[in-house]
């Protein structure tokens, strides 16, 4: 008999100049990490508008994550600090109307970091499974 | 009640306009009840003379309505500016947003302005005229005979007993005495949400935003909100009415409103003074005030033309999003 288990659906935003090489590294490398992350390549970090994240939520996302090159490694120079500014404040801002603050990350992975990619995604897969499906984020407007 | 009367500043407008200073004047019209003030543009001085009103009920913030009354202005607009306003009249400045030549802004006095539904909550409806003696209100009602005594001090709004300054800090005359920015204590509600649990805090505004109707008049009446196209206005975008759910979707629109004016609210509380529903809207924009000073340093929107807002500047030593949640909480 087939049990069906939960699987969380994971958006991961990642900068195309470092994480996006990192989850590449990743697959090459043949490390295992979860196939609910769903990755969304971005030119870089500061391209993720929080306006993004609420609508990944708003359309069922379980958890969103967005993976940046290192601070002072940007290839933009300052994409990923004013990423990380924005990010504070949306994180914050939904912790405060009381949204799981663990469905949220931001974590910087740089192109040499296959292994820490795979990492990190089964550890924020996993903290998402502990919590369950996201109820409190949805918009059956939204919901296909 | 205010310091300085209506007769005060018909007579400046008054003398502005006979003089072609200006060539029109932006200020509060009075309505049936004395309390229902709203908005105009006044052009000459019979109409001044005869609806212009300063009393207890003039909340209503013009900086705004500078952005779309100077657009097609030939000469100049007068505008009367609490010192709340000015904060927004200077922010609206540094995003360019209208021709500060083609503005005369007075700056007057304020003692706080009366929040209605606290009148109506104290005394009930029927409210067919409020007069002033001092301190107190005179409220008359249609089931009254002797208008009944209401202290001033207790029906002030939320954002005038927490007000932040009585300093203009722009103005090209200023009628009474220049003021100070006030210790206040107005991020304590906000603290008192934080401490809150998850589940808490979720339930508190679940409580408050499902009774959104989404008029959309708290983006309206932000001095913030000047966008020319909104997202909320896109029939295509799924979200431009009222959500047909019991569950609660329009938190995901002021989640949005509150991040688009993040680092750029002054915390003039129009939001809330608009909101049908009395949802305390503010309490979100303080949210962010609250969380710019702790992590970036103090900020305060609108202190100056031309000031770098924090979500538009970084420094290399900046908190992580996850240290700084978890040092909120254990500074609590």
């Amino acid at each position: 008999m087939q049990v069906n288990e939960y699987k969380p659906l994971i958006v991961a935003f990642c900068c195309n100049w470092c994480s996006y090489a990192g989850a590449d590294l990743a697959g090459n490398n043949r490390l295992n990490y979860p196939a609910d992350v769903k990755i969304i390549r971005v030119p870089c970090s500061c391209r993720v508008n929080p306006m993004f994240i609420l609508r990944a939520f708003q359309r069922g996302a379980d958890g969103v994550i967005i993976c940046g090159c290192h601070p002072g490694d940007c290839h933009y120079t300052s994409g990923n600090y004013y990423a990380r500014r924005r990010m504070t404040a949306l994180f914050s801002m939904l912790d405060y109307l009381g949204i799981e603050r663990e469905r949220t990350r931001l974590e910087w992975v740089s192109a040499a970091e296959g292994a820490k990619f795979a990492a990190t995604m089964n550890d924020f897969v996993q903290q998402v499974t502990a919590l369950g499906e996201n109820k409190r984020l949805e918009d059956l407007r939204c919901k296909k | 009640m205010q310091k300085i009367t209506g007769d005060i500043l018909i007579e400046k407008a008054s003398a502005l306009l006979s003089s072609g200073t200006v060539s029109c004047v932006l200020g509060w019209k009075k309505g049936e009840f004395g309390y229902d003030v709203t908005p105009a543009v006044f052009s000459s001085v019979e109409e001044l003379e005869r609806d212009f009103v300063y009393n207890d009920f003039c909340g209503a913030n013009f900086s705004k309505y500078l952005v779309s009354k100077t657009r097609k202005l030939e000469g100049k607009i007068l505008v009367f500016l609490k010192p709340c306003d000015t904060y927004s009249f200077n922010q609206l400045l540094s995003e360019h947003r209208f021709d500060r030549e083609k503005v005369y802004a007075i700056g007057i006095p304020c003692e706080g302005m009366v929040d209605i539904s606290k009148v109506k909550a104290t005394v009930g409806e029927g409210i067919s005229s409020i007069d002033t003696d001092g301190d107190n209100l005179l409220v008359s009602t249609l089931y009254d005979e002797e208008p009944v005594a209401v202290d001033f001090k207790s029906v002030l709004a939320e954002r005038c007993i927490n007000c932040k300054s009585k300093k203009h800090v722009a103005y090209d005359e200023l009628l009474g005495e220049e003021g100070d920015v006030i210790e206040n204590s107005r991020f304590d509600e906000v603290a008192r949400i934080e401490a809150l649990t998850p589940d808490e805090r979720f339930a508190f505004w679940q409580n408050e935003l499902s009774r959104c109707i989404r008029c959309n008049a708290c983006r309206d009446a932000c001095p913030a909100c000047t966008c020319e196209k909104c997202v909320f206005d896109n029939p295509a975008s799924g979200v431009e009415n009222k959500s047909p759910a019991n569950s609660f979707e329009e938190k995901l629109f002021h989640i949005i409103r509150a991040y688009h004016v993040a680092g750029r609210c002054t915390d003039c509380g129009e939001c809330s003074r608009v909101c049908p529903q009395n949802i305390p809207l503010h309490l979100l924009n303080r949210k962010f005030i609250k969380d710019m000073n702790e992590f970036y340093g103090e900020y305060q929107a609108g202190e100056e033309v031309g000031m770098r807002a924090p979500l538009v500047s970084y420094t290399t030593e900046d908190l992580e999003p996850g240290e700084a949640l978890t040092r909120r909480d254990t500074d609590a």
